[in-house]
C-alpha cells in the first residue's frame, strides 16, 4: 500500500465548482474526522444515495492533530492524511474545496455557499471550532507575527514567518492542548518558548495538579522552555505592524516576534445563528446525533451532547468522539437508529516524549461523594476517581498501556467495589474483571471471543 | 467487508505454559526458527499477546480484528488501517506517530507500545505470511482455537 | 545417621544448546523441580523432586529436556534391588504405610506374553476385515436359558420377560475411575468418549457429577462399600449398576480418599461432609456372606424395576472360580474380575504388589467353571487389570471373558505415563488431581477424541486378527480356546489356562 500521498499535489476532480441547481442526498459541511466518518457511516446502510462535502480549505485530506509534528519537523505534509486519497472516488462523494457554507435556508432545505447553492435532503453541520481570541490591549488583526494553531494554514503560515524572520523564540498564550503540542513544535525547532496560562496549572481542563506538574518538570527540563503559571497577556506590544513583545498581568515584559494565541476553541455556530437550531456553546444534539431540526445533524467540534458522567451538556473536542459522532450522525441519516452512549471526555497525548490518557471527571472539584486511589512513582503517575463505586475518572500518566479497557468500565458503569485494590496494579488486566463482564466485553459488538 | 478469522479463546485450558508468546515472536522474527530467534543475534520481536494469570485463571488474549474497530476510527494517520483482503486489522509502522488514540480507544488494551520510539510496537497480525496463525497451531491444550466469520472452527489441515 | 538422603529416580538432561530459556517447564511442573534464576539467568533442575511424569519433556517447545532414569546407586544385586533397600530407608525413616499409585510394576509371569493366536491357513480362509462384514457388537448381562416366544401374524413376541442387555460396539469399557481418584475432566473425557464410540464407562465409587448427567445412560454405576453418592436419581439415570466387593490393586482393603482431595464438588457428589476423609471399608457392613449379596442384588433389582443388569465386581484371588459361580448363582447379571494388574489411585505398596492373581488365569477358570455348572449364560464375564493391547484383549475373550475394561491404557491416552505418584495429587497432567492449576490441562474434548481414537484403532486390530482366524463374529472367539496356544507354559498352567502348547494340533 503506498504510504504517502501527496496533499499538495492537484488531485484531479476533487475542485469542482458548485453546479448549478446543485442538489443531493446527503450534505456534510466541513471535511475533517467528523465529516469523513459521516461518510463512512453514510455508505454503511446507503451504498447510493449522493454525497456531497464541502470544506472551506483546500486540502482534501488531513488530520488536524498532525499540525505541530509538521511544525516540529517531523511529519513532512505528504504525511498528514488519515485517508488514501481513493478515499472519496470509492465512497463516490463529491468534495468541494475551498467553499464556505454562508446562510442555511431550513425551509427550503438549501445552503448559500461562496460557491452556489446547494440542495439537500438530509444536512450535517460538522464545521469544528474557531480559536478564541481574547481582549487584549493592543490586539490587532493584522499584526504580523501574531497567530493562531488550530488548521494547516495557520501551520503552514508559521512555518514561513519562522523562517523568513528566524525567529528564536517566542511566547505562547495557553497551556492547554493547544498550546502544548505547538510549544513541542516550536521546541523541537530549536526555538525557546515561553508558555503563559492563567490558571494554577498545564492542562487545567484535563490534568490534575500532580499530572500538570510532571508535564511542567519535563517541559523545563528542555530548557528551552518556561512556564508561567497564573499570568495572562494584558498588552501587546508592535513596531508599528510587527510584533515586538508583549507584557503579562504581573507586569513582566517579554520581548518577542512570536505571539501563538491558544486561549481556547469555540464551537463555530455562525451558520445556526440566524434559525431557529437549538443551540448553547454548540449545537446541541440529541444521543441519535440530531439537531432540534429532525433532519439536521451535528458532529465534532461544534457538536454539544450529554456528558453521560456528569449528565451536563458539553462540548467534548477530542478526535476519537467527533470520529464517532460523526459515524453515527451518517448512519442515522441513511435511516439507522442508533445512538451514541458513552459521551465523556477523553484524551490521549504525548507531550515531551510523556505519555498521557486521561478519561472523564479528573479532578473532582469537591471529595464529596468522590473517592481517588492514586499511585505515583518515578515517572508513573496514575489517579482513579470513584463515585459509588464505579469509575468516573482516570488519569495513567507514563504508563498507558491497557488503560483502554477502562474506558468500558466507566461507560458500564461497572461496579468495582471487588477489585478496587487492583486497579492501580502494574498488572491490571481483564482477569481482574468479574468473568462475566470480560467475557461480554470480549463479545459484544462485532468483537468476539 | 470481509471479515477476518477469529481467534476462539477458552480460558479455561489455558495451562499457563505461555509458549503462545514463544511461537508468535518466532513467527515474526527474520529467521522464524526457533532457536535462531532466541540464541542468535538478531532482535526479537516483541509478541502480540498479552498473557494475563492469577491464580489457576490464565488466558492469553490478543488483538480481536474487530467489526467496528475503534482503533482504525481513532488513528490520527491511519497507521491503523483494515485489510480489504483479509478483513484484519494490520498496523503501518512508519506512519505511526505514537499518538496513543488506539491505546485509549481498545477496550481490551492489546497494543504494546515502544516507548522509546514513540510507536506502537506490536499487534497481532494473524500472521499475515502464514496460513494459520502460529499461536493457535502450537498451543499444547487447544486452548485458543481459530474460528471462520460464521463461528465455526478451522482446523489446520495437516501436510 | 537420623538423616538419610532421599534418592533422585530420574535425572534430568538438558541440551543447554537447544534450551531457549521460555521456562514453559519451570511454569508447569507441579513439583516445582525447575528453576530460574534471575541473576545468572540460568534454569536448574533439581532431580530429586521428579517423579518421571515427562509433561515437561512433553511441552519443552525445542525437545530440548530428555528424562532419565538415574540407575547408578546401589551394588548391582538382584535381590536386593535399589528399589527395595530404598523402600526400607524411607519406611526406617517414616514408620508408615508406603503408598503408589497405578498397577503392579513387578516382574510377575505375563500370561499374555506366553499365548499365541491361530491364522487361518488352508482348511478354512481368513477373512478380509474391509470387504466383508464383521461383528464385535457385544452384550453384557443375563441370558435366559431358552425364549419362549409366541409367532402371532408373522410377527414374534417374548413371552417371558429379559432384563435390558448393555449393548457394546466393540468389547471394550472404560473401568471405574472414582471422581475423586481423577479430575472431573479426566471423567468428562470418558464419559464423552464413551458416549460416541458406543461403549460404556464406569463412575466407580465417586457418586454421579451432574455435569455427567448427559452421558449417564452410557454410565455403568457402582456401589461401593461406602455407598458414595447412591440416591435415585444415580440408580435411574445409569444403564447398569455394579456392586464393588474387591479391586484388583487392593484386594481386601476399602478405598480411602484424603480430606484435603474432599473439595465442595467431591462433596456434593458423594454426598460426604467437605475437608472429611472418604473411607469405603472392606466389606460392605450389610454383607457379610453370599445369601447377604444375594439380598443386596435383589434390592437393587427391585428399586430399579428389573430393568438395568445388575452385577458384581471382584478381584481376582485364590479361590476365583467357586466365588464366580457363588456370585452368579446369587442373581448378579454380570460379574466383573479385576487382576493382579488393575490399577488405583492410592494403595499400598505390599497390597498392590503381593495380592491377588493374573487375569488371565482367573478369566480362564472362571469361565471353565461356570460352563461345567450349566450357569455360563446366566452372566457375563468382562476381565479387567492391565490390557496393554487389543492382542491382549482378543486372548481374554477367546479365553471366556465376554467384554475387558480399561483403565490405565485409557489414562495413558489421556497422556499418562505411569509415574505412580497419584496418591500425591499432583498429577502434572490433569489427570489425577483436584488442583484447579492442574486439572484445566486435560481438555476434555481431546481428552474424548482420543480415548474414541485407541478405541477405534484396536477395534481395527480387533478385526484384523479374528479375520485372520477366519472368524466373522467376536461371538464365535469367546471362550474359544481352540485359537490359542502356549508358548512355555508348564502342564499345570496349560490346564488351568485350558489351552494346548503351541506346535499340539486339534
Amino acid at each position: 500500500m503506498r504510504q504517502y500521498f501527496l496533499l499538495t499535489k492537484k488531485v484531479k476532480g476533487w475542485r469542482k465548482k458548485v453546479a448549478e441547481n446543485m442538489v443531493t442526498e446527503y450534505l456534510i459541511i466541513g471535511n475533517s474526522v467528523a465529516g469523513v466518518n459521516c461518510i463512512a457511516g453514510i455508505r454503511e446502510m446507503d451504498r447510493d444515495g449522493s454525497i456531497v462535502v464541502i470544506s472551506d480549505e483546500d486540502v482534501y485530506n488531513y488530520s488536524r492533530p498532525l499540525i505541530s509534528y509538521y511544525l516540529g519537523g517531523r511529519l513532512g505534509i505528504d504525511a498528514l492524511s488519515f485517508k488514501n486519497e481513493d478515499f472519496y472516488k470509492d465512497n463516490r462523494v463529491e468534495l468541494i474545496l475551498g467553499t464556505k457554507a454562508e446562510r442555511l435556508d431550513i425551509d427550503r432545505k438549501e445552503v448559500v455557499t461562496s460557491k452556489g447553492v446547494i440542495k439537500f435532503n438530509k444536512l450535517l453541520i460538522a464545521t469544528g471550532g474557531r480559536p478564541v481570541i481574547p481582549a487584549i490591549d493592543g490586539y490587532a488583526e493584522d499584526i504580523e507575527g501574531i497567530f493562531t494553531f488550530t488548521n494547516l494554514s495557520d501551520a503552514k503560515r508559521l512555518d514561513g514567518y519562522i523562517k523568513r524572520k528566524n525567529i528564536k523564540k517566542g511566547v505562547i498564550l495557553g497551556g492547554g492542548l493547544i498550546g502544548l503540542k505547538c510549544a513541542e513544535g516550536l521546541i523541537e525547532r530549536g526555538i525557546q518558548v515561553s508558555i503563559v496560562e492563567m490558571s494554577d496549572r498545564l492542562l487545567s481542563m484535563t490534568l490534575d495538579k500532580d499530572a500538570s506538574l510532571f508535564i511542567e518538570e519535563m517541559l523545563k527540563n528542555k530548557k528551552q522552555c518556561d512556564v508561567l503559571t497564573k499570568e495572562t497577556v494584558n498588552r501587546i506590544m508592535c513596531d508599528g505592524k510587527l510584533l515586538s513583545g508583549v507584557t503579562l498581568s504581573s507586569g513582566k515584559n517579554i520581548h518577542t516576534e512570536l505571539l501563538i494565541i491558544a486561549a481556547g476553541v469555540r464551537p463555530d455556530i455562525t451558520l445556526v445563528k440566524d434559525t431557529f437550531i437549538k443551540y448553547n456553546r454548540g449545537i446541541l444534539v440529541d444521543e441519535h446525533m440530531r439537531t432540534s431540526v429532525p433532519f439536521i445533524y451535528a458532529a465534532g467540534d461544534v457538536a454539544e451532547g450529554k456528558d453521560m458522567i456528569t449528565g451536563n451538556n458539553s462540548v467534548i473536542a477530542i478526535w476519537p468522539v467527533a470520529a464517532k459522532q460523526g459515524k453515527v450522525a451518517g448512519m442515522n441519516m441513511a435511516g439507522s437508529d442508533i445512538i451514541y452512549d458513552g459521551l465523556f471526555p477523553m484524551n490521549a497525548v504525548d507531550i515531551v516524549g510523556v505519555p498521557v490518557i486521561s478519561f472523564g471527571i479528573t479532578n473532582p472539584s469537591e471529595t464529596d461523594g468522590y473517592e481517588i486511589v492514586k499511585e505515583r512513582r518515578e515517572n508513573i503517575y496514575k489517579k482513579i476517581v470513584l463515585k459509588d463505586n464505579r469509575i468516573v475518572g482516570c488519569i495513567f500518566l507514563g504508563r498507558i498501556e491497557r488503560s483502554g479497557i477502562f474506558q468500558g468500565l466507566i461507560k458500564y458503569k461497572i461496579d468495582v467495589s471487588r477489585f478496587k485494590d487492583e486497579l492501580l496494579s502494574d498488572d491490571f488486566g481483564l482477569l481482574v474483571l468479574p468473568a462475566e463482564y470480560r467475557k461480554h466485553m470480549v463479545r459484544g459488538e462485532g468483537i468476539e471471543v | 467487508m470481509v471479515k477476518p478469522r477469529r481467534i476462539l479463546i477458552k480460558e479455561e485450558y489455558c495451562i499457563g505454559c505461555r509458549l503462545c508468546e514463544v511461537y508468535c515472536i518466532t513467527q515474526h522474527s527474520p529467521s522464524k526458527d526457533i532457536i535462531r530467534t532466541y540464541k542468535g543475534s538478531e532482535v526479537r520481536p516483541v509478541s502480540g499477546i498479552y498473557f494475563e494469570e492469577k491464580g489457576s485463571v490464565s488466558f492469553a488474549i490478543q488483538c480481536r480484528h474487530c467489526d467496528e474497530a475503534p482503533c482504525i476510527e481513532n488513528c490520527l494517520t491511519g497507521a491503523m488501517y483494515r485489510d480489504e483482503k483479509t478483513g484484519r486489522v494490520l498496523h503501518n509502522r512508519d506512519k505511526c506517530v505514537g499518538c496513543w488514540m488506539c491505546v485509549m480507544s481498545c477496550p481490551l488494551g492489546v497494543i504494546k507500545i515502544d516507548y522509546e520510539k514513540k510507536k506502537v510496537v506490536s499487534k497481532c497480525d494473524l500472521c499475515i505470511d502464514r496460513e494459520f496463525p502460529a499461536c493457535v497451531e502450537h498451543c499444547p491444550n487447544e486452548a485458543i482455537l481459530l474460528v471462520d466469520e460464521k463461528g465455526e472452527r478451522v482446523e489446520k489441515k495437516s501436510g | 545417621m537420623a538423616k538419610a538422603k532421599n534418592i533422585a529416580e530420574f535425572i534430568i538432561e538438558r541440551d543447554e544448546k537447544k534450551c531457549i530459556k521460555c521456562q514453559a517447564c519451570v511454569r508447569v511442573c507441579s513439583n516445582d523441580v525447575h528453576n530460574y534464576d534471575e541473576e545468572t539467568e540460568e534454569i536448574l533442575s533439581d532431580n530429586i523432586k521428579c517423579v518421571g511424569c515427562h509433561f515437561c519433556e512433553d511441552i519443552c517447545p525445542t525437545g530440548a529436556l530428555t528424562i532419565r532414569r538415574n540407575l547408578s546407586e546401589t551394588k548391582e544385586n538382584a535381590h536386593w534391588t535399589r528399589d527395595y533397600i530404598y523402600k526400607v530407608v524411607k519406611q526406617a525413616s517414616t514408620g508408615g504405610i508406603l503408598l503408589t499409585g497405578m498397577g503392579n510394576d513387578r516382574p510377575y509371569k505375563n500370561y499374555f506374553e506366553h499365548i499365541v493366536l491361530n491364522a487361518a491357513q488352508v482348511t478354512n480362509p481368513s477373512i478380509d476385515p474391509l470387504r466383508e462384514p464383521m461383528e464385535l457388537k457385544t452384550f453384557i448381562g443375563r441370558k435366559p436359558d431358552r425364549i419362549i416366544y409366541d409367532k402371532t401374524r408373522g410377527k414374534y413376541i417374548l413371552k417371558e420377560r429379559v432384563t435390558n442387555l448393555l449393548e457394546l460396539e466393540l468389547p471394550v469399557m472404560f473401568s471405574a475411575m472414582s471422581f475423586g481418584s481423577i479430575s472431573l475432566n479426566a471423567c468428562k473425557s470418558l464419559a464423552k468418549a464413551a458416549s460416541a464410540s458406543g461403549v460404556y464407562w464406569n463412575t466407580g465409587e465417586g457418586g454421579l457429577h451432574k455435569d455427567l448427567y448427559p452421558y449417564a445412560d452410557r454410565a455403568i454405576v457402582q456401589i461401593a462399600s461406602g455407598r458414595f453418592g447412591v440416591n435415585v436419581e444415580y440408580l435411574e439415570k445409569a444403564a447398569a449398576v455394579e456392586i464393588k466387593i474387591g479391586q484388583g490393586a487392593k484386594p481386601g482393603i476399602g478405598g480411602h480418599l484424603p480430606g484435603e482431595k474432599v473439595s465442595e464438588e467431591i462433596s456434593l457428589t458423594r454426598m460426604i461432609p467437605e475437608g472429611s476423609d472418604a473411607i469405603s471399608p472392606a466389606p460392605h457392613h450389610d454383607i457379610y456372606s453370599i445369601e447377604d449379596l444375594r439380598q443386596l442384588i435383589f434390592a437393587i433389582k427391585e428399586a430399579t424395576s428389573y430393568r438395568k443388569p445388575v452385577g458384581v465386581k471382584i478381584a481376582a484371588v485364590h479361590n476365583v472360580a467357586p466365588i464366580a459361580s457363588g456370585i452368579v448363582r446369587a442373581g448378579a447379571d454380570f460379574i466383573t474380575i479385576d487382576g493382579i494388574r488393575g490399577g488405583t489411585g492410592a494403595a499400598p505398596v505390599a497390597i498392590r504388589d503381593n495380592v491377588g492373581i493374573p487375569i488371565e488365569i482367573a478369566v480362564a477358570v472362571v469361565d471353565q467353571r461356570l460352563r461345567e455348572e450349566g450357569i455360563r449364560n446366566q452372566a457375563s464375564i468382562i476381565a479387567a487389570g492391565g490390557f496393554r493391547t487389543s492382542a491382549d484383549i482378543v486372548k481374554a475373550i477367546a479365553l471366556g471373558a465376554d467384554a475387558v475394561y480399561i483403565g490405565t491404557a485409557a489414562l495413558i491416552a489421556l497422556g499418562c505415563h505411569v509415574c505412580q505418584k497419584c496418591y500425591t495429587g499432583k498429577c502434572n497432567w490433569g489427570i489425577a488431581t483436584q488442583d484447579p492449576y492442574l486439572t484445566r490441562r486435560l481438555n476434555p474434548e481431546i481428552g474424548a477424541k482420543r480415548l474414541s481414537n485407541l478405541l477405534r484403532a484396536w477395534a481395527l486390530e480387533i478385526k484384523e486378527m479374528l479375520g485372520g482366524m477366519g472368524i466373522n463374529a467376536i461371538e464365535s472367539l469367546r471362550g474359544n480356546r481352540e485359537q490359542l496356544r502356549a508358548v512355555g507354559l508348564n502342564e499345570v498352567e496349560l490346564n488351568l489356562l485350558g489351552i494346548k502348547h503351541a506346535g499340539e494340533a486339534w
